[in-house]
């Protein structure tokens, strides 16, 4: 079986600022992917590549097994849907309107909407439970209501493979629960590959089946959350104090800051 | 006698304000979706304004009205599409300020650049030139709107047809293409299209500020804002639109009568205004 995401020696570059040092890896079908590593590290560019949004400059990239070369616009978002961090919460569309619009890789120029995508836009927003929302405005709803709403519109696309860059970083405790187990139930119930960028390692470890190190576009480590999340390489990554422990829930690694008035302390 | 009039002279300008109020208001919706700006307008962005240095410019060089002119109004148009593109560029989201700040010092360079050209010639050619600037219907005749129908209206059947691709647009480039819209495609069909269309109009009639303001504006109140339907509401509202204030620029003065730009510009201008006022808040 050909994995999700297959990349190899791949670089990328903005004028003489070097993003992606030849990054291998690949990514398996059916798991969640998480992609850390502090700023600057090439995170959202590599996601931009796998959405199709930047070509590649060198190396390979594979989705489901074809060159990301030989897709059409519309043939890559059959399999790949893509929600990008900053949503466009200006919209001007209703809730319903605006998670119709993920289905026009399946339609003609005009979008015109058959009943089928009418019943495909409705379980969507049922799966993320947006669907007593469909006739507000984006603009009326909360931080996480608009993610699980555009989560919705990208599950329109039917893809094989999501992408999420960032979705938890503006939103409170509950609704970053909230999110992340959407996240996981694509997973579990509609065997959708989900690869999500996160500045969270803690979400990253409880969440992902592997997790994918990054620093300076190259990649430091890629395993399960206890081979990646380990103290010397989290420390040497971020340059940073941190301490890592299990979970009290078990089976995956904790990762808890240090505040710098620990330090002297300690030492 | 009252025949001629209604079939030689009423007739055509009726159908060359609803080409030309067609084809300013559809200008409008494009440049709004795809720079993202409701503000955006040809007129507003120094568009018609390139176009009619470039119209001038072919005149002077005595080119015939057809092909020629509008072969240089449409470059003039696409060099200024391009100076805003440069001055802009590296932002996702056109920010409103840029946007009219660009437009205001295009539009400035246009209007000297003109003066500049009319002051160095002594032709008769440009006897009217300050009148046609305004924005001027009155020189229709049959054939000519015939003429800009068959261009013209290609431009509106290959604009509908991307109607949906500008619903998907407002989502963003990056998630419009990651929807599986082929985002260089659509942009250059689009942008190409309406300068093109816009620099014919100006070639025709001079410049007629506003009106791609004041119709997509309104248009999008009374029908929401889906392209697919405000594209056709577009062609026959900016239409209308335009006939109503050549009616008015025609019976309005008690002597003679007024460029048609003057009445657009009188009822677009404050509700640019109005609108800035409240996208500041």
């Amino acid at each position: 079986m050909n994995p999700a995401i297959t990349i190899s020696n791949l670089s990328h570059s903005f004028g003489k600022r070097h993003v992606l040092r030849h990054l291998s890896f690949s990514v398996e079908k059916g798991i969640f992917f998480t992609i850390i590593g502090p700023n600057g590290s090439g995170k959202t560019t590599l996601m931009k590549l796998m959405a199709g949004i930047f070509k590649p400059q060198k190396g390979q990239l594979s989705i489901l097994g074809l060159s990301n070369r030989s897709y059409t616009p519309k043939a890559l978002a059959r399999a790949v849907a893509f929600v990008p961090q900053r949503l466009p919460v200006d919209l001007p569309f209703s809730v319903g309107e605006a998670v119709l619009l993920g289905r026009a890789p399946y339609q003609g120029a005009l979008g015109i909407e058959r009943e089928k995508d009418l019943e495909i836009a409705s379980q969507a927003m049922q799966f993320t439970e947006v669907d007593h929302l469909s006739s507000l405005n984006i603009g009326q709803l909360s931080g996480g209501e608009q993610q699980r709403v555009f989560i919705a519109r990208a599950i329109c696309q039917e893809p094989e493979i999501m992408l999420l860059d960032e979705p938890t970083a503006a939103l409170d405790l509950a609704h970053q629960v909230k999110v992340m187990d959407l996240m996981e139930k694509l997973k579990i119930e509609k065997d959708i590959t989900v690869v999500m960028v996160s500045h969270d390692v803690n979400l990253a470890a409880m969440y992902g089946d592997q997790v994918l190190l990054l620093k300076d576009g190259e990649v430091v480590c890629l395993g399960t959350p206890a081979e990646v999340l380990s103290f010397r390489k989290l420390e040497e990554t971020y340059a940073c104090k941190l301490l890592v422990d299990e979970s009290p829930l078990g089976g995956f690694p904790r990762v808890t800051l240090v505040p710098g008035r620990f330090m002297d302390s300690k030492n | 006698m009252l025949h001629t009039i209604i079939w030689q002279i009423r007739l055509p300008r009726v159908l060359l304000a609803t080409l030309v109020g067609a084809t300013l208001s559809l200008g409008g919706l494009v440049f709004q979706a795809l720079l993202r700006n409701l503000l955006a307008e040809p007129y507003i962005l120094g568009i018609s304004g390139g176009s009619a240095i470039g119209a001038i410019a072919g005149i002077l060089l005595g080119f015939t009205r057809f092909p020629g002119v509008s072969l240089t109004a449409f470059l003039g148009s696409i060099a200024t599409l391009v100076l805003i593109l440069v001055m802009t560029s590296g932002q996702s989201v056109l920010k409103k300020e840029s946007l009219l700040l660009s437009g205001v010092m295009v539009n400035a360079f246009c209007s000297s650049v003109i003066m500049f050209l009319v002051s160095l010639t002594q032709d008769s050619r440009l006897h009217n030139i300050i009148f046609w600037l305004m924005g001027d219907l009155s020189t229709a005749d049959i054939r000519q709107v015939g003429l800009l129908a068959g261009m013209l209206l290609p431009c509106f059947i290959l604009i509908f047809w991307q109607s949906h691709a500008m619903n998907l647009l407002l989502m963003g480039k990056e998630m419009a293409q990651s929807t599986g819209i082929n985002i260089k495609a659509v942009t250059i069909t689009l942008l190409v299209t309406s300068s093109f269309m816009v620099s014919v109009t100006v070639s025709y009639c001079g410049l007629i500020g506003f009106v791609g303001l004041v119709m997509p504006h309104l248009l999008r109140l009374i029908f929401g804002p889906d392209h697919r339907i405000l594209v056709p509401a577009c062609i026959l509202g900016g239409g209308a639109y335009l006939v109503i204030c050549d009616l008015l620029a025609r019976t309005l003065p008690e002597q003679g009568e007024m460029p048609a730009g003057v009445i657009t510009a009188l009822i677009g201008a404050p509700l640019f205004i109005l609108l800035l006022k409240r996208s500041e808040r």
